[in-house]
């Protein structure tokens, strides 16, 4: 069925299962308990959640497959954003041919970013990726105003001429987004007892785009075109004493990837029309590497994960401040809690980074295969005895 | 006219003359060595003739056509592959994947974008691939990663992978460098194989006397960059200017 193996086949349907019951899945506590901050299933983190799973994805098959390690793909995101904010300005509000311009401007960005780059490998391609990027921003920010209103950022306004629609609504607005006449900020609660869930149209127009695109990386992954970027990796002098060409291949892989982040930053300006400079600042090159890496490079799921934790954090950490540390170690002596709200202050809030910094380093230390390994190793945990578990794993399939 | 001609081929690396006017022919469906002392140019000689190196002056004609200017991935697909003197193959990539890569080289050319062809729909690549590998006697070894393999097996693989090419001209490295004794006696009996079972040229790089004299049909001796005699093994074996090519060597 859907031309994938047993093993592709049920991961696909887990994560189906799992991005379809998000609203229940992430919304485990109630919504009046103290746990509640730590509820995930609000529309825009979840939107969040599936569109970096889909940007990681596609960096994934350029990084994982090819270890080719861009810092520039962000230009992507950004460039994908801004196509699609003009799509909403100039033609209609309807978020499809959008989402089909980000995707072919972006393509064609990676062509030419690519044909450069992909003329050098290892650290040398990192920093053109990386230069090529900071020049894009630096487009963005100053000498492109007119296109992209520089610092601003790109936003609807009321007269935009907008061709197939209407400038401004009867009462006045600016029209928001939607698919065909579903707006993409209408969203259904349902409530159960205590609970409360949200049901967001344009998360799952999200979820159902990014099961496509991880759809589409599995095929990609078990295609013949996948082994050669695998080869790639592996072995660049075999590779061309075999009559094969390793150019066409690694920017087939870039302009994929790099499409990928367009189609992931025309679905965020989907979500909420606007496109900033800081979209394509490195800082955001280098959160998908993070996404990748703490997930498990070069396997399947593993970028989803990275990018679900990546942003899990990221929101709880930010939220929390130093009144909601006082209030959790209330039950401490005075003095005590000050020390340890004390302690803990750099960690959250803004200081977010600083944590994620210190998990990136645990994971690359000691879980190398990133969050997918992790997973291996409780797995084995379980299902083995425990004088099976010093033996390395034969050649498995990526995850 | 043989299958490989190369005419006054010469090259410099700075002040040294690697390569003087080098004139050799290689003829179809033959076996011939090239040997020589320890930096007499041999594998600058074969990196000329694969497009790593690009000579200062002469030709190389492979089948009437000229290979400098070519990529090494051009020169592949006009039919000449190449063995290294330590085994290239795909170490992260199974035995199984690294003989159908050269499958999908012969079959598509040097690029192909079937990004989301199934490999269950390779059928012929699968058959192909798997036939190599009973040939080459390593099916047992399918879906082992190719890293882990003993150095013998790799050099197997890799053989291997050239003649899934079905290339006109095998150039050999010093294919049996810093093996033992048993992998070397493999390896020939796996080059003689070959050399009776298929229409091929094979032309090898040696520094061991016992491969060479087993294997070569015809010996280019090589000192100093350029060509000392070229002859029979027999007469190879006690020719004066080898001695003292080789003793003015070792001594
Ligand atoms: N890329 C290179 N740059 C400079 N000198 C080289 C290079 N390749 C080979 N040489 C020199 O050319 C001579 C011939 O080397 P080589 O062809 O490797 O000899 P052989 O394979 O016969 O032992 C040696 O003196 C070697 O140092
Ligand atoms: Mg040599």
């Amino acid at each position: 069925m859907l031309g994938l193996n047993k093993h592709d086949r049920t991961l696909l349907i887990i994560v189906a299962i799992l991005t379809m019951c998000a609203p229940f899945i992430l919304n485990p506590f109630p919504t009046d308990s103290g746990m509640a901050q730590f509820n995930a299933g609000y529309p825009d983190l979840m939107q969040r959640f599936v569109i970096f799973g889909i940007f990681a994805i596609g960096f994934n098959i350029l990084f994982g497959l090819t270890g080719y390690l861009s810092f520039g793909h962000a230009a992507f995101l950004g460039v994908g954003s801004y196509s699609a904010v003009w799509m909403f300005k100039l033609l209609s509000m309807n978020v499809i041919p959008a989402i089909l311009l980000a995707m072919i401007i972006s393509g064609l960005f990676a062509v030419l970013i690519g044909y450069v780059s992909l003329r050098r490998s290892g650290i040398y391609f990192s920093i053109l990726t990386l230069a090529f990027a900071q020049m894009s921003f630096n487009l963005a920010y100053s000498v492109l105003t007119p296109i992209t209103n520089g610092e601003t950022g790109l936003q609807l306004t009321l007269d935009d001429p907008r061709i197939l629609g209407v400038s401004a609504t009867a009462d006045g607005g600016i029209p928001v987004t939607s698919l065909f006449g579903l707006e993409m900020r209408s969203t259904y609660e349902m409530a159960v007892g205590p609970w409360a869930f949200q049901f967001n149209a344009g998360y799952y127009l999200c979820a159902l785009i990014m099961l496509a695109s991880f759809y589409l990386s599995i095929r990609i992954f078990r295609s013949p075109f996948g082994m050669m970027l695998r080869a790639v990796k592996s072995n660049q002098t075999r590779l061309n004493y075999t009559g094969l060409n390793p150019r066409p291949y690694t920017l087939a892989a870039f302009v994929i990837s790099g499409m990928y982040a367009g189609l992931a930053g025309g679905l965020m300006a989907s979500m909420d029309p606007l496109a900033g400079a800081e979209r394509m600042q490195w800082t955001a090159s280098g959160e998908v590497v993070l996404m990748s890496i703490l997930g498990g490079a070069g396997t399947l799921i593993g970028p989803v994960l990275g990018a679900g934790f990546i942003k899990y954090f990221e929101n709880i950490f930010s939220k929390i401040n130093d009144t909601v540390l006082h209030n959790w170690f209330a039950f401490l002596p005075d003095g005590l809690e000050d020390a340890v709200v004390f302690i803990i202050h750099p960690f959250i809030g803004k200081g977010w980074h600083l944590t994620l910094g210190i998990l990136f380093m645990l994971v690359v230390i000691f879980l190398p295969g990133g969050l997918v390994e992790g997973g291996q190793r409780i797995r084995r945990l379980f299902s083995k005895k425990p004088a099976d578990d010093g033996k390395p794993a034969a050649t498995k399939p990526a995850e | 006219m043989g299958i490989l001609e190369v005419k006054d081929v010469n090259k410099r690396f700075g002040g040294l003359q690697a390569l003087g006017d080098v004139n050799l022919s290689i003829a179809e469906n033959s076996v011939h060595a090239i040997i020589g002392p320890n930096g007499a140019g041999k594998s600058t000689l074969l990196n000329c003739l694969v497009g790593k190196l690009i000579p200062d002056t002469g030709s190389v004609m492979f089948d009437g056509q000229s290979v400098l200017g070519r990529t090494p991935f051009q020169i592949n697909q006009m039919g000449i592959s190449r063995v290294f003197q330590t085994p290239e193959i795909f170490g992260d990539l199974s035995v199984m994947e690294n003989m159908m890569i050269p499958c999908f080289a012969k079959r598509d050319g040097s690029f192909r974008m079937h990004a989301i062809e199934n490999m269950l729909n390779e059928q012929d690549i699968v058959e192909k691939a798997e036939r190599m590998l009973i040939d080459m006697n390593m099916i047992d070894k399918r879906d082992m990663h190719a890293a882990s393999m003993s150095r013998g097996d790799k050099r197997r693989l890799e053989i291997g992978m050239c003649l899934a090419q079905e290339p006109r001209l095998l150039l050999l490295d010093e294919p049996t460098a810093g093996m033992a004794r048993a992998d070397t006696n493999n390896t020939i009996d796996l080059l003689k194989q070959i050399k009776d079972e298929r229409d091929i040229t094979i032309a090898i790089i040696e520094h061991d006397m016992h491969v060479v004299f087993s294997l070569a049909e015809r010996i280019t001796v090589l000192a100093q960059g350029t060509p000392l005699v070229e002859d029979l093994p027999e007469n190879i074996k006690g020719h004066p200017k080898v001695r003292e090519a080789y003793l003015g060597e070792a001594a």
